[in-house]
């Protein structure tokens, strides 16, 4: 099922290929990444999880070439992800909205890259918010902030969806219908990446699964090949619910 | 007329039945400040967003700079802009030493800075909020500087009322570079000055009262936008 609300990828384009290889990053001194090499290259939905602290988010900004590494190099394609963030949405775990209405902060996006204005009413639409086209931004709920954070992303016709934790603190409701908007968009050619701390999440919407630890891979595999069987005791604990340090 | 009771009365009779002249000085007077305050928002609101967006070398040494502009002394800023005004100054084929227009130029150079340094404190605060999501969508510098503005907005007119009422409540630069010209340069604060000087005080009185008005009702609008932005901060 393809959904055309939001362009549909140029078929002839190569497929979206991550190469980060021996990645080192610190923050204020501390070693976040360690040496984190990983190759994503694969459509659909890749899972970046992990215990708290061991870089997931940060090694999603390097994807976004929001940041730099110490060492180690990043390549879509062979590009800099630097040279590729035009490729690319990311949604961050708290949304960040403009002061102004929620049909605006779409426009804004088509505005400022050239894009056909006139879809901002559909892709509000896709995401169940035309009722509320003409509120406030800040004054939506949790959940709706982040569908109106994901319409945004997909207004820039991404090849490459990477998204931090964009249920953490909602209800259920909202967890599914981002979820399925999120599918929508991966059913639509787009590549996405998705860090979550929910395991349950990851079983209903990954492809493959990435398990992060201490700043490195520790496990790469198939969602069928790594939920029922997990190769290292982190991953292991991680999955069955144990507190993993 | 010596006798404060007596000034004081004859200075709200003023104020409830104006002469064209207490009208005429009036005017001119919310005239200049508001060109003067539309010339620094002008120059100032961009440059302040220039600043909050950009990081180069030396970046806290122009901050410092801007900072310690906000304090320039009126009498120095009417002294410099009648030096480059004067018919020997750089400016001085322009012929406007004496006008207006050179009050409002003095005015717009001392509160510019105002203007600037507070409306990139402003908007720093909100660029970091914002930034990672701009770089995010690939923004020029441009693009995120307009749209820090738009967002910005209610806070910025705080602060460009902030410099009008810098402006309104200025007398040093405007006597040397307007001269308090009768019916020509003459504003609220010269004429005040002028009429104390001469023992009328009713007159003076009631251009004082007129010149408090203005500044509590700017004061009340600063208020009124600060509790709305508040407001909205909350929401958010």
């Amino acid at each position: 099922m393809r959904d055309h609300t939001f362009a549909p990828l140029d078929c002839t384009t190569e497929p979206m290929r991550l190469n980060m290889e021996d990645v080192h990053l610190s923050l204020g001194g501390q070693p976040v990444l360690d040496g984190l090499t990983l190759c994503l290259d694969r459509p659909g939905i890749t899972v970046l999880m992990g215990p708290n602290g061991t870089g997931k988010s940060q090694a999603l900004r390097l994807m976004h070439g929001l940041a730099r590494p110490d060492t180690g190099q990043i390549l879509w394609n062979g590009h800099p992800a630097s040279e590729m963030t035009q490729t690319q949405a990311l949604v961050f775990q708290k949304p960040v909205l403009l002061r102004r209405s929620v049909l605006a902060n779409i426009d804004f996006v088509l505005k400022a890259r050239g894009g056909d204005r006139s879809r901002a009413a559909a892709l509000l639409a896709h995401v169940g918010l035309a009722a509320k086209a003409q509120q406030p931004a800040r004054a939506l709920s949790g959940g709706e902030a982040q569908r109106l954070a994901l319409a945004r992303a997909l207004a820039l016709d991404p090849r490459v969806l990477l998204l931090d934790e964009p249920t953490a603190s909602l209800d259920p409701g909202s967890v599914l219908a981002i979820e399925r908007i999120v599918l929508a968009a991966r059913d639509a050619g787009v590549k996405v990446v998705l860090v979550t701390h929910d395991t349950g999440q990851a079983r209903r919407l990954a492809d493959e699964v990435v398990f992060l630890h201490h700043g490195r891979v520790v496990e790469h595999a198939e969602a069928s090949d790594f939920f029922p069987r997990p190769q290292t005791a982190a991953a292991r604990d991680f999955i069955n619910g144990r507190i993993v340090v | 007329m010596q006798d404060f009771g007596d000034a004081f009365a004859l200075a709200f009779g003023l104020v409830l039945n104006p002469t064209s002249d207490l009208l005429e000085i009036v005017g001119l007077s919310l005239r200049v400040s508001l060109s003067a305050c539309l010339l620094s928002c002008l120059i100032g609101l961009p440059l302040g967003a220039l600043l909050a967006v950009t990081r180069f070398r030396g970046r806290g040494a122009v901050l410092v700079l801007l900072n310690a502009l906000m304090g320039l002394p009126p009498v120095v800023v009417g002294l410099l802009v009648y030096l480059a005004l004067s018919r020997a100054g750089p400016l001085g084929f322009l012929g406007l030493l004496y006008t207006p227009t050179a009050m409002i130029l003095a005015q717009a150079v001392l509160i510019t800075p105002i203007v600037a340094a507070l409306s990139r404190q402003v908007l720093e605060g909100l660029n970091d909020e914002y930034a990672d999501q701009f770089r995010s969508l690939c923004l020029t510098r441009w693009q995120s500087m307009a749209a820090l503005i738009r967002d910005g907005r209610t806070a910025l007119v705080t602060v460009a009322l902030a410099g009008f009422g810098r402006a309104v409540a200025e007398v040093g630069a405007v006597m040397i570079v307007g001269g308090n010209i009768d019916h020509l340069t003459r504003v609220m604060t010269t004429a005040i000055a002028l009429e104390t000087s001469k023992g009328e005080l009713a007159r003076a009185l009631a251009l004082g009262i007129v010149l408090m008005v203005i500044a509590l009702a700017v004061n009340a609008a600063v208020q009124g936008l600060r509790t709305r932005t508040e407001a909205e901060a909350a929401h958010a």
